[in-house]
């Protein structure tokens, strides 16, 4: 057994040259052959490809696809995010346990399956939805539960089910997914016909620092949802020292509520390739990264074939259009669970074959990225937009949306309203406009910018979705009547506590205790100070956090705390008797009563 | 051109060296800035957080952001103060620390630290964790309940000692110091003598048999408080 381990993973580090740098590739690869990445094969790789076990083990522990234990044969990881509990996450979860007679977090005595829970997968727009290994189940209802139980202990997997695939490239047979666009608007920028390389002539036509005063004379800003000015950050990495430089594109999107990205990597690839290639003339760039998420695993053939179809074509390789030296490539790098990983000193660390954890600024990616040499890493949707910039011009670019934030937009509006799905708009649209489009005039409140974004109350509905208002890498998620907004909260609190990477202190302790205290309200065991307290503990996680995500996990509660205060109110009460009514004489014995095994005689009235 | 950057803590005018942090920067002055994670000799980590300063008015970890003419460096502020005094907490209520009966106790900079941001007790619950306990090396032992992750050993083992004997596993508030081996300290090559063991700031990584050499009164923090040695480079103070 445990020479076929050494032998196998020999193989798989050979694929990736024994480089520790490709470590991601090659623990994803042992996972899928062995099931788990057991501390044998941490051993084996570690000697490999020359690093000290505990790496191994250090990258292994930290992404949520990865596990030392043995998996399942068939691992269903099924979304229990917010929206998808809206829309009956909770059920289905409740079908499979029964029907596999195990619950969420075990595996089978057979060793036939794994039931876990996965934040947003991307799929917001059609939930419930689960990862049945690496194939995207939508739509779930408890039936469908059952015939996947059924299928999966009758015949190992879900294939003979022939469940249906979705519209557009979703039934391309290299993707075969049952995954919707669910593409609602389209303005004339990502989805309209593109003639491959059309961007690219362009671009090959004036000098690399024509083409970045372009992209800066579009004002095109990143559209992950900082807002980063793109040509700026070009020009930054073109001015770095080193003849090495790197174009990373972010295809990470993790934030609860966005899908986008999505549409984008199933309808229009080819723009974004097409978008990094131009960013690498730019920068003078040779290689190019896609960091695609664990979770969009079932594009990645279609994504290699795209990319195929553009070496072919000339469009990639050596001397790219005719150009003398202009040499520029594109490898994908699969991720394996980690929001993280979307911020950008985090995804250079993945790709580095590390831990997803954020690296200290400065140095900036720009001077010291990827393997230490300047690096650009831009969304997906950047790339599209700089591409059509190229093709187009940047004045036609500027002259739409708003004042500081030119261009359209892509949203992914998901959650109580008639047309979920994508919406390509303009910047400067109002959430009142934004309604009116989806179906849901009658939101008592719309989350913008996914977890760390906003609660907006319907008195902000007149607010334009931009970055100077409501900023957004395009999550937008819209709540109906009925709904209980502290459980928003709460569910959100709970994704970053599982989510932090816990490098820093404020993050990964204050998510935890804000998310307790939060739960003591909810369990109307709250008192006034609590509120003065997580106001007080928000404020601090926010303010020395290390990175985005600590800095903007506590809006969950801030901002409800501010827009929705009468709610949080209602829930705490005095103490009249100066007791905490948080404390439990019983919880707190609990622990000695246990050792001693006996029970403690409580006196009571 | 000088190779002088001139910049302010607190109104303070400070010269420093092209190339350093604000904390070096402010230790050469003796400005005390509050750090855990921060180990001369050691690449700047920035995980612990509690030297955070304001730099122009925007939050900034004194350990690993460079000094630049003309700034304004926030440190000793009732607002800073305030997140210092919640982060020290954490570190208390994440992990099961008993100071009364620590061999570390008056040694320790996470005590230390505590009672110079005048703490007395933490207003956060404790999450009282279950952690394990590793003494199965014949010199050194690891007590995780005492760890709070600042990473001194990771990066000494790596730095001074040329070992790789820790790193860090998990992630988020499941994240703790792995070695490396299968599971016990004995199994690698950790010396006593190693930098890795004495750079703990806390009691999480001891020597053994060596307990309670020094007596409750004569320790490190005993009669000044932590800092000190940095102020004492101050120029009004010498």
């Amino acid at each position: 057994m445990n020479e076929n381990l050494e032998a196998v993973i020999k193989e798989i580090c050979q694929k990736y040259a024994n480089d520790s740098a490709r470590m991601m590739d090659i623990v994803r690869d042992v996972q899928s052959v062995s099931g788990g990445v057991s501390k044998d094969a941490m051993r084996m790789i570690a000697a490999v490809v020359g690093v000290a076990q505990v790496e191994v083990e250090s990258v292994v522990t930290f992404y949520a696809h990865l596990s030392e234990q043995k998996k399942g044969k068939v691992v269903i990881r099924l979304c229990n995010d917010f929206i998808d509990r809206m829309f009956g996450a909770d059920r289905v979860a409740e079908t499979f346990e029964k029907e596999f007679g195990i619950q969420f977090g075990e595996t089978s005595a057979d060793g036939l399956v794994t039931l876990e829970y996965t934040p947003c997968i991307g799929m917001c727009d059609q939930p419930p939805a689960a990862l049945i290994n690496d194939k995207v189940v939508t739509w779930l209802s408890t039936d469908m539960a059952s015939r996947i139980a059924k299928a999966v202990k009758e015949d190992g997997g879900i294939d003979k089910l022939n469940l249906p695939n979705g519209d557009g490239n979703n039934a391309h047979p290299l993707v075969n997914a049952m995954v919707h666009n669910n593409l609602r608007e389209k303005g004339n920028l990502i989805f309209e016909e593109f003639v491959s390389g059309s961007a690219l002539k362009n671009a090959v036509a004036e000098t690399p620092v024509e083409v970045i005063k372009n992209i800066k004379a579009s004002r095109l800003r990143g559209r992950g949802g900082a807002g980063f000015p793109t040509g700026m950050k070009w020009e930054f990495t073109r001015g770095a020292d080193g003849d090495e430089k790197y174009v990373l594109c972010n295809a990470d999107e993790g934030e609860p509520g966005t899908f986008k990205d999505r549409v984008i990597l199933t309808e229009a690839p080819d723009l974004m390739f097409e978008g990094m290639t131009v960013a690498g003339y730019a920068i003078g760039a040779k290689t190019g990264v896609v960091y695609l998420r664990g979770e969009y695993q079932y594009l990645t053939a279609f994504l290699e074939d795209a990319l195929q179809k553009r070496r072919d074509a000339g469009l990639l390789g050596k001397n790219i259009l005719g150009k003398d030296g202009f040499d520029f490539d594109i490898r994908i790098q699969m991720g394996a669970g980690a929001y993280i990983c979307g911020e950008e000193t985090a995804l250079i660390s993945s790709c580095e074959g590390l831990r997803g954890d954020p690296k200290n600024r400065p140095p900036f990616p720009a001077q010291k990225g990827y393997l230490g040499k300047p690096t650009s890493v831009n969304n997906v949707e950047t790339f599209c937009a700089a591409a059509k910039i190229m093709e187009k011009g940047a004045p036609w670019f500027a002259q739409k949306g708003s004042q500081g934030s030119a261009g359209l937009k892509l949203f992914s509006v998901s959650g109580d309203c008639k047309k979920p799905g994508v919406y390509e708009l303009p910047f400067g649209t109002t959430v009142k406009e934004l309604l009116a489009k989806v179906g849901a005039e009658d939101a008592i409140a719309v989350q913008v910018g996914g977890a760390c974004g906003v609660t907006v109350p319907p008195s902000d509905f007149e607010k334009e979705i931009c970055y100077d208002h409501l900023a957004t890498g395009g999550s937008v998620i819209v709540i109906g009547p009925g709904r209980n907004l502290l459980e928003l909260a709460h569910s959100f609190m709970e994704f970053f506590e599982e989510e932090s990477c816990g490098y820093c202190t404020p993050c990964r302790v204050g998510n935890t205790l804000l998310k307790r205290r939060l739960e003591r309200v909810i369990d109307g065991k709250g008192m006034p100070e609590d509120l003065e307290y997580m106001e007080q503990l928000g404020n601090t996680i926010k303010s020395t956090s290390r990175c985005g995500l600590g800095q903007t996990s506590a809006n969950p509660v801030l901002t409800t705390l501010a827009n929705f205060r009468s709610l949080y109110d209602g829930l705490v009460k005095k103490s009249e008797d100066g007791l905490q009514p948080s404390f439990s004489l019983e919880k707190a014995v609990g622990l000695s009563e246990s050792i001693i095994g006996r029970k403690s005689i409580h006196h009571h009235e | 051109m000088s190779d002088k950057i001139k910049f302010s803590i607190d109104d303070v005018e400070i010269e420093g060296e092209v190339g350093q942090t604000i904390m070096e920067a402010a230790d050469a002055a003796g400005v005390y800035i509050p750090r855990l994670c921060a180990s001369k000799n050691l690449t700047p980590h920035g995980s612990c957080r509690v030297c955070t300063v304001k730099v122009n008015g925007r939050s900034q970890a004194a350990c690993t952001q460079p000094i630049a003419p003309g700034i304004i460096v926030e440190n000793d502020t009732d607002e800073l103060k305030g997140h210092r005094r919640s982060i020290v907490e954490m570190l208390f209520v994440e992990g099961n620390h008993y100071c009364m009966f620590c061999e570390k106790s008056g040694n320790c900079e996470l005590q230390a630290v505590a009672y110079r941001l005048g703490i007395a007790a933490p207003a956060h619950e404790y999450l009282f964790p279950n952690r394990d306990v590793d003494a199965t090396h014949p010199e050194i032992f690891i007590d995780r309940n005492r760890c709070i992750l600042c990473g001194r050993c990771v990066r000494a083992s790596k730095e001074l000692d040329n070992k790789n004997v820790f790193q860090f596993v998990g992630r988020g508030i499941e994240k703790k110091v792995a070695v490396n081996a299968d599971a016990n300290l004995s199994d690698t090559d950790m010396a006593g003598v190693d930098m890795a063991a004495s750079s703990c700031p806390v009691g999480a990584i001891l020597r053994k048999r060596v307990g309670f050499a020094i007596p409750v009164g004569e320790r490190l923090y005993d009669a000044k408080p932590i800092g000190s040695e940095i102020e004492s480079n101050r120029a009004e103070n010498k």
